[in-house]
């Protein structure tokens, strides 16, 4: 599974994606960042407060605590800064 | 005529509302935004990064033109953003709209330019003239825009 990092995400945690083994169903993108926070401090860091935090999954916008399912692609990102 | 472009290079935007001068066309509105010199806290600015989630962000993109098309019934409709470091007077975005009479190219334009604040998957960080880097934030006013036109529906 892919997971990617977009704006301050990826410059905290210090990569724009990164390769995990799939999580054991039922997994949300909340039970990943559980994951992903103990992987390095800048992940810790990254994902400490959840309030301002957005995700996609396989490029669709979803709540954190949507089903990861078969997904291929997991990305996290903040709100949206466009225009 | 509809366009949609996510794009590293310059625009030009004189070329790109020409583009919109599709048979019964009578009216064409557009929204250019531009670099500003000072950032949010009102220091000069270097400069401005956009970055954009690729594909994701013109299939957002494609399915707001599609949305203003359907919503406005537009003849034309071009939305171009730029993305990479760009430089104070630089063209950012251009959201243009052309229909058969202009109070609906112009409330596709407005339309577009608020919806491209908070629904499409862009970040801007603000460089400053020291080389420090500040994401921005959403402000209430931005969201209160967009949140306006999901009202609009509803009621």
């Amino acid at each position: 599974m892919r997971v990617l990092y977009f704006a301050w995400l990826r410059e905290t945690v210090g990569l724009a994606e990164e390769t995990l083994a799939p999580l054991p169903a039922p997994a949300t993108p909340r039970a990943l960042v559980e994951v992903l926070r103990a992987r390095s401090p800048g992940h810790a860091q990254a994902f400490a407060d959840l309030t301002r935090l957005r995700c996609a999954v396989d490029e669709q916008l979803c709540p954190l605590d949507a089903p990861l399912g078969e997904a291929r692609e997991v990305a996290f990102f903040p709100p949206f800064t466009g225009g | 005529m509809r366009r949609v472009l996510v794009t590293s290079a310059p625009f030009d935007s004189g070329a790109e509302l020409a583009r919109l001068a599709v048979p019964g066309a009578g009216g064409t509105g557009s929204f250019i935004g531009t670099v500003r010199e000072t950032g949010a806290q009102g220091a000069p600015l270097a400069a401005l990064h956009l970055e954009h989630y690729p594909h994701v962000t013109e299939a957002a993109m494609n399915h707001l033109a599609d949305e203003a098309w359907a919503r406005f019934g537009l003849l034309g409709v071009t939305i171009i953003h730029r993305v990479g470091r760009l430089t104070p007077g630089t063209p950012i975005v251009l959201a243009a709209a052309a229909a058969a009479h202009r109070g609906p190219a112009l409330e596709a334009v407005r339309f577009l330019a608020d919806q491209l604040k908070t629904a499409i998957p862009l970040w801007k960080a603000e460089e400053h003239q020291d080389g420090r880097k500040d994401w921005l934030v959403p402000t209430a006013d931005d969201e209160a825009a967009a949140r306006h036109w999901l009202r609009a529906t509803s009621g």
